[in-house]
């Protein structure tokens, strides 16, 4: 577990240093930055012939250049072992510089035209008797909320007391590893056979056509429960044996010490997974979709009749647009913002719990 | 352990963690919560499987089969179509993902600065963590269109040779092709391979590596030696955690895609085999009686589907680790 990438430069700066003293070549930093800004300067060449800027040639063709570069270069001056090594290193470095392309679009084509309808009109109204321009997601964030929480009020529970079975009670007995394995098969259930189940089961009670929260609320759960299960474990099975011990010597029984002494010492875990597994489910569509519908109004009962959800209503302005198209896609991205807002605020939030409820002693 | 038993002392002071009767009530309480929680796990599973199945069967059983306008009487014309996609899209963003996220994994794991990589593995965890209607959105309006203006005339200039460019069929010009919706989905399960091979690179054993280092080997060379090959289980593994996440990817797959009737080969045109998610999904909202069931007849087809992807990553994962641990 340990890092082991100072370690290694210390070791490769031993190296090289011998190698340069002994033999004629090697690649200083000097070179390394030529070979990038020559390539940087070789990809905005590109633009030459059309005449206009184009930023994804620019980036794919400084990327090419450099990794080309740097191989030949160091393949005259150094040795081909060390070119294969620069070769790797460059491309590594530039497939995470690649990865990072499309997080960075994502994020900054949804900002800028979710900043088109970011105003306070669009988390204030609803689409009732909304026609062309104008109109919100008041109603769609309602629905987001009842049926998240929903979600969670039902997979927190059942997925903490399944992460104490299988850690302070199971042990190793064959009925923990079926849960064990249980728990599994329900992390790769897709998300959209959890909204044709949580489907399948309403029409049992209600006949065909069921469309509700909690029908919404249940397939999430189906998909939460498995993610809190994970984290849970892994963060109770992190809490020393010696407290339980210590705590048993003392007399304290079972119930008591899980209560008050592994729960609260394993606590700032379990608190991030639970959030983590939030961000996870508020971003469902499918199993929305199928159970739950969309609505063009507040429906504050989770108990009956269709519901607006915010992933829902993004994919229905932007696959269903009414006239004018502009204002109703407007709307998607704007929904679409909110929702990566949301997911960014309690993944960033997470850390922070983590790192703030974290015990002393504990790492 | 060894529980010696003491009759117990009248004049013993009360414990001070409460009465005995309520202790023994709440642990009784606690194992009946935390089993039944256990056991609820199965019920669930059990549930999900049998109602799909129940819900399914009365496409295989109905005498009345007029409500089936699409793909006719046969179930498995119907479903053919749609594994061939699926399997189709997912595999192709496998083969775009896996390498990528090794190389990523690598460079967080042993290349970037230690307080640089901690950050970096949040920005990738973040990628995994944007829902999959935004991916859908953004891959049709900003990632569709820059393909079908640049890559995909280019393929079918220079590549048409290969099977699936052939230019028999005119090349999509609004780039929603099953090619596009295989990038897009790589884009999303390269944060899960990214993730579960790191997580293994960083386990190498340290005593390897500078054993390697110790003999002359570059950076490069010690991780083909020791790195590489510790983590090859876990890089399979999720791999094929990512795979399972891709068969199942809906909305990215119904918003982007231009779905037709049949088995297509060429990935970038606009008659393509549609998978069986967004199948579901696109068209639930307006079926009724047979239809239905026949949807959720093709989801417990790709219930079984994933489940088996994800036993196979299990049992790579378990047998993983062997020879390179020590």
């Amino acid at each position: 577990m340990m890092p082991t990438a100072e370690h290694l430069d210390t070791v490769e700066d031993v190296d090289s240093h011998t190698n340069g003293d002994i033999t004629s070549g090697e690649l200083a930093g000097k070179g390394v930055f030529a070979i990038c800004g020559g390539a940087v300067v070789l990809g905005a060449l590109t633009w030459l012939p059309s005449g206009s800027v184009n930023w994804a040639r620019w980036v794919i063709v400084t990327i090419l250049a450099y990794i080309i570069g740097t191989y030949v270069v160091s393949r005259i001056v150094e040795s081909k072992r060390h070119a294969t090594d620069r070769l790797a290193t460059a491309v590594m470095t530039s497939s995470f510089a690649v990865v990072l392309l499309p997080l960075v679009s994502v994020v900054w084509t949804v900002v800028e035209r979710g900043s088109n309808r970011f105003d306070w009109t669009f988390y204030s109204e609803t689409m009732r008797g909304v026609v062309g321009e104008g109109g919100g997601a008041y109603h769609a964030i309602i629905g987001t909320l009842i049926i998240t929480a929903m979600a969670a009020t039902f997979s927190v529970p059942f997925g903490l007391f399944t992460a104490i079975y299988l850690v302070e009670y199971g042990g190793k007995t064959r009925f923990a590893k079926w849960v064990t394995g249980l728990v599994d098969v329900m992390t790769g259930i897709p998300s959209i056979v959890a909204g044709l189940f949580a489907y399948a089961l309403f029409v049992l009670v209600d006949g065909p056509g069921h469309r509700s929260g909690l029908a919404g609320a249940v397939a999430l759960t189906l998909l939460m429960t498995p993610v809190v299960v994970r984290a849970s474990e892994e963060m109770l099975r992190l809490v020393p044996n010696e407290l339980r011990e210590a705590s048993y010597a003392l007399g304290v029984p079972k119930w008591k010490t899980i209560a008050k002494i592994v729960l609260p010492t394993a606590v700032a875990g379990i608190l991030t997974g639970i959030v983590l597994s939030i961000a996870r489910v508020i971003g469902e569509t499918a199993p929305l979709l199928i159970t739950v519908g969309i609505a063009q109004g507040v429906n504050y009962n989770p108990f009956s009749g269709r519901m607006a959800t915010l992933p829902v209503f993004t994919y229905n302005s932007y696959a269903f647009p009414t006239l004018p198209r502009d204002a109703s896609l407007d709307r998607a991205w704007a929904s679409a913002l909110t929702l990566v807002i949301i997911v960014a605020v309690l993944f960033t939030g997470a850390r922070i719990l983590s790192s703030i409820l974290k015990p002393k002693g504990l790492k | 352990m060894t529980i010696i038993d003491h009759p117990k002392q009248p004049t013993e002071p009360d414990s001070p963690f409460g009465d005995e009767k309520i202790s023994k009530a709440g642990d009784k309480v606690f194992f009946g919560l935390s089993f039944g929680a256990a056991s609820l796990i199965l019920v669930t599973l059990g549930a999900v499987a049998l109602f799909l199945v129940k819900e399914a069967l009365p496409v295989f059983t109905a005498s009345d089969k007029s409500d089936l306008e699409r793909g006719g009487d046969s179930f498995l014309g119907y479903v053919g179509p749609l594994v061939l996609g699926t399997v189709y899209i997912a595999t192709i963003a496998l083969l775009i993902a896996t390498p990528i996220a090794v190389a990523v994994a690598l460079y967080i794991s042993h290349y970037a600065p230690k307080r640089l990589s901690q950050t970096l593995g949040y920005f990738i965890d973040l990628l995994a963590a944007i829902p999959s209607v935004v991916y859908g959105i953004w891959g049709i309006t900003v990632l569709a269109p820059i393909l079908s203006r640049t890559l995909y005339p280019w393929l079918d200039d220079y590549a048409a040779w290969l099977p699936f460019f052939g230019s028999d069929v005119n090349v999509s010009t609004s780039g929603r092709s099953t090619l596009t919706v295989g990038i897009v989905l790589a884009v999303m399960v390269l944060p899960i391979i990214t993730a579960i091979s790191r997580e293994v690179f960083l386990q190498t054993p340290r005593l390897h590596e500078e054993a390697s280092l110790a003999l002359g080997a570059t950076r490069w060379e010690m991780i083909r030696q020791a790195v590489l090959p510790y983590g090859r289980s876990g890089v399979i593994s999720g791999a094929m955690l990512g795979l399972g996440r891709a068969l199942g990817e809906t909305m990215a797959v119904a918003i982007i895609l231009s779905p037709a009737d049949g088995y297509f080969w060429n990935i970038i045109t606009n008659s393509n085999s549609n998978t069986i998610a967004a199948n579901i999904a696109l068209q639930f909202p307006e079926s009724s009686g047979l239809e239905v069931n026949r949807l959720i007849a093709t989801g417990l087809v790709l219930f079984i589907i994933t489940f088996g992807v994800n036993a196979l990553a299990r049992r790579l994962a378990d047998t993983g680790f062997s020879g390179a641990e020590g």
